[in-house]
């Protein structure tokens, strides 16, 4: 629907734009203001700001939201310049191989230097969105300060900041309504004024969503009833481990209005100790009060006893994560599972199993999402009566099915090729075949075909993730089908520089590349330089790529920031030959970054300190 | 070691590096000789000192990230080499499979309790540890020690950086060094203290180590004032200490 809004509205536009040239004169600009108003996508926002010098004008003043999906592609210099009045920021800071420990801590990604320009240029900034950045509790207490309409606060996979941060924007947003802190780490620092969560003020009431679930200190659980007793608007309420399971009724009956929510920690839940009956239809009771709740997180260590509690809010849920919850088995989770015959979004554990896949795939005709974590990622031996069969019946059974994220120990190409067949509608395909370059355990070979026959049948792929055992070939398929592809992930793959070369030539839309592990060196770099300018960033790492072709490609390339990461010292007391440890090249505006840590080497590092 | 972070360390490179790391709470990031050997080497010695003056700049440095971030006990046990005594399971490969840390961590924990076997290390014992007056709990892996010695010296570096009693804004220094703490704590104003499998508190020292490491469940080094409901035997034995 709001695409049609959008067809419409370019439509007026063109209109606006002929009548223009025929007619010879323009439409007030508060008329155009006001139809740019229901234009929001970037990509479309973009799009008019080039149609002339006017209209560029007016869409850069009335622009308030802005994405920057990369923080080092521009300057908060550039962005208060050409936007003089955004009101939500959303910025992106590490590439995505910082989740799983590949880049040194120190490596940069400080948000600090944004929010002091944005204290200055943005008065009026409500909304600050950030992933994977390093934000200090001084910026935190700057942003409750600064910016008096505050409102929107998410931090996802964030670091560097303390609750005495969290306090202070509890203590000084008085327009909060969303604190997300999403997967952040955060430090506990006691704190002698009390627990931040009881520093909202008294009158304050206009939270709508709390994400404290990555916290890993306790938290005052007074504080936490009266702030959600007295706040009418909570939707979205989810729980650290710190909140005990059976206190949880207390707060479901303040907030029976909840959409979403996250449980906290059920181990301490012992039927045979603490009043016990009561505590089940206690819960029961509750949850059944909530009439309008969606989503359901968090059930970490929640005794499989317990789980009935939840029944009665079932057929309601859209978005199930069992992810955390490694005490629930197979059989549990298949009764859970399927009870919820409107779930779209499932995180689940490899605990499922086959069996309880091809349940949900025959109770949950609705689901979208899927994701498999695996339980025991690091044990050689299967744990789990997890294989692709579970996979395979998923995409037979669930016609809406089109985002996976798959941990499991065994894949075929024929398995492939069905879930291709079946799922043309696939945009994003994550598969982590957790033991490196396994083959098709059928055939023992490469699993080429499969992974061919992914991107050839989902035109509209979007995010691939590959594993397993994998030549050239796949990146020749890649290349040739994977015309809509964005981002793609590779690990332990490829023969030689073609593979790369296929994928930087033949991947029209690709915007993100990240590899590690790969035969990959400098000649399919160098020899798809200009490529590079055209995506947001390449990644890779323990590849053949010398120093000496990182230094040739800064220099060639002066939009691109090449950098090597490397923990062995300067690259330039190894030989020009020798391969870096790790490369990150992104396009940007803004020319070299100044507060790289000592293991990151740019071009313009040597020329910053005058070396050669 | 950073105070209070219970940040992932970076993998892979950091075995070479973690020269820096504190045996005790980096739970065999030295690699299996460290952890067989306990802290009686001296050049360990020597670096966790280093360590620890490090640690205190950077704690009252505000949150900035530096190299130097302590490991959680988990996370190591989940990672990195394996035990000496069995052969190694599969080299760990950085970052793989790629799953987040906190991921990790809270299936660690919650087989941990459960003595879960993990191929790569083993079987894992981790407990909390409060220390009475310290901002916040620890969890250690009991199976990293062999002796009641061992996991006293670890404790002592552990919280070494706590100040004990009080919680000044820059109340994070103010023990120099953990012979300090060893003396608090060997002395009768501490008493260690653990919750055994059926939920009584006992006074840690009086079973034979293996038996100790089966029944505990966490352990709390308290104020001796607070000393009060222990089974008698243990209240005897605490005052014959002093």
């Amino acid at each position: 629907m709001c695409l049609c809004l959008c067809c419409v509205v370019f439509i007026f536009l063109i209109l606006i734009f002929y009548m223009k040239m025929m007619m010879g004169s323009s439409f007030p600009e508060e008329v155009l203001e006001h139809v740019f108003s229901f234009i929001e996508r970037d990509r479309d926002r973009n799009a008019i700001s080039t149609v002339c010098q006017s209209w560029y004008e007016i869409e850069r003043w009335s622009r308030r939201r802005v994405f920057v999906g990369n923080c080092y592609a521009v300057s908060p210099v550039i962005l208060i310049k050409r936007f003089p009045d955004v009101r939500c920021l959303e910025l992106k800071g590490k590439p995505h191989f910082a989740d799983f420990n590949l880049v040194p801590e120190g490596w940069g990604a400080y948000v600090d230097p944004w929010i002091e320009a944005a204290s200055k240029a943005y008065p009026g900034l409500e909304e600050i969105r950030l992933k994977r950045m390093v934000i200090s509790d001084d910026t935190l207490k700057l942003i409750s300060k600064s910016f008096k309409n505050f409102k929107v606060l998410v931090l996802s996979s964030c670091e560097g900041f303390s609750t005495k941060g969290l306090a202070a924007i509890a203590a000084d947003c008085r327009n909060l309504r969303e604190l997300d802190l999403r997967e952040s780490e955060v430090e506990d620092l006691n704190q002698s004024s009390g627990h931040w969560l009881s520093r909202f003020p008294d009158n304050y009431t206009s939270l709508v969503s709390l994400n404290i679930a990555c916290l890993n200190s306790e938290v005052s659980f007074t504080a936490l009833e009266c702030l959600v007793g007295r706040c009418p608007n909570l939707r979205t309420l989810r729980l650290n481990r710190a909140v005990p399971f059976d206190r949880l009724a207390i707060l479901l009956r303040r907030a029976p209005q909840l959409v979403e929510l996250g449980t906290g920690e059920a181990s301490d839940l012992r039927p045979d100790v603490f009043s016990p009956p009561d505590v089940f239809s206690n819960l029961l009771g509750a949850f059944s009060g909530c009439k309008e709740l969606k989503s359901l997180s968090g059930f970490w260590d929640v005794a499989p006893g317990y789980l009935p509690v939840v029944y009665p809010i079932c057929p309601r849920l859209t978005s199930l994560n069992l992810s955390y919850a490694a005490t629930i088995q197979s059989s549990d989770l298949i009764k859970l599972a399927s009870q919820c015959q409107n779930l779209q979004k499932l995180w689940v554990l490899d605990y499922i199993e086959d069996l309880g896949l091809e349940e949900l795939a025959a109770s949950c005709k609705d689901l979208r999402e899927l994701r498999v974590f695996p339980s025991e990622p690091f044990g050689a031996e299967p744990n789990v009566l997890l294989t692709e069969q579970g996979l395979v019946s998923v995409s037979e059974g669930c016609p809406k099915l089109h985002s996976v994220l798959y941990f499991c120990r065994q894949m075929s190409n024929e398995a492939l090729r069905t879930i291709a067949r079946n799922r043309p509608n696939m945009t994003r395909f994550r598969l982590c075949i957790i033991e490196p370059r396994t083959p098709d355990y059928l055939t023992l070979e490469p699993l080429d075909v499969g992974f061919g026959a992914i991107v050839e049948h989902c035109k509209d792929l979007r995010r691939l993730s590959l594993s397993g055992l994998l030549t050239d070939r796949v990146f020749k398929y890649i290349g040739t089908y994977g015309k809509k592809l964005e981002m793609l992930s590779v690990a332990f793959a490829g023969d030689s520089d073609l593979g790369l070369h296929h994928v930087l030539s033949g991947c029209e839309n690709l915007r993100k590349l990240e590899i590690r592990d790969c035969p990959f060196g400098d000649k399919a770099l160098l020899a798809n330089a200009a490529k590079l300018e055209t995506m947001r960033s390449l990644w890779m790492s323990s590849c053949s790529v010398s120093f000496g072709a990182c230094k040739l490609l800064g220099q060639k390339m002066p939009m691109l920031n090449v950098e090597v990461i490397d923990e062995r010292g300067p690259p330039d007391s190894r030989p020009e030959s020798c391969p870096v440890e790790k490369l990150y090249i992104y396009r940007t505006v803004s020319g070299p970054r100044f507060d790289m840590p000592g293991f990151v080497w740019t071009k313009d590092k040597d020329s910053a300190l005058g070396l050669s | 070691m950073e105070v209070g972070s219970k940040k992932e360390k970076k993998m892979g490179f950091e075995e070479t590096e973690l020269r820096l790391g504190l045996p005790g709470n980096t739970g065999g990031s030295e690699g299996e000789v460290a952890r067989k050997r306990g802290f009686s080497q001296t050049d360990t010695t020597t670096t966790v000192d280093l360590k620890l003056n490090l640690s205190s700049k950077e704690a009252t440095a505000a949150g900035m990230n530096l190299n130097e971030k302590a490991n959680t006990l988990q996370k190591e046990k989940n990672l990195l080499a394996t035990d000496p005594a069995k052969p190694p399971a599969k080299a760990q490969v950085v970052g793989w499979p790629p799953v987040r840390s906190f991921r990790k961590n809270i299936l660690a924990v919650q087989k941990g309790s459960s003595e879960e076997s993990e191929k790569a290390s083993g079987n894992a014992a981790f407990v909390k540890v409060s220390v009475d007056g310290a901002p916040y709990l620890r969890k250690v892996d009991l199976k990293m020690y062999q002796s009641y010695q061992e996991l006293s010296d670890a404790l002592g570096k552990m919280f070494s950086s706590f100040t004990i009693g009080t919680c000044g804004s820059q109340g994070m220094k103010d023990f120099m060094n953990e012979s300090k703490l060893m003396d608090l704590l060997n002395s009768s104003d501490y008493v260690p203290t653990y919750e055994d499998k059926d939920g009584d508190w006992m006074l840690v020292g009086d079973v034979p180590w293996e038996m100790f490491v089966d029944s505990c469940k966490r352990v709390r080094i308290m104020k001796g004032t607070e000393a009060i409901g222990l089974a008698p035997r243990a209240m005897e034995k605490c005052k014959n200490r002093s």
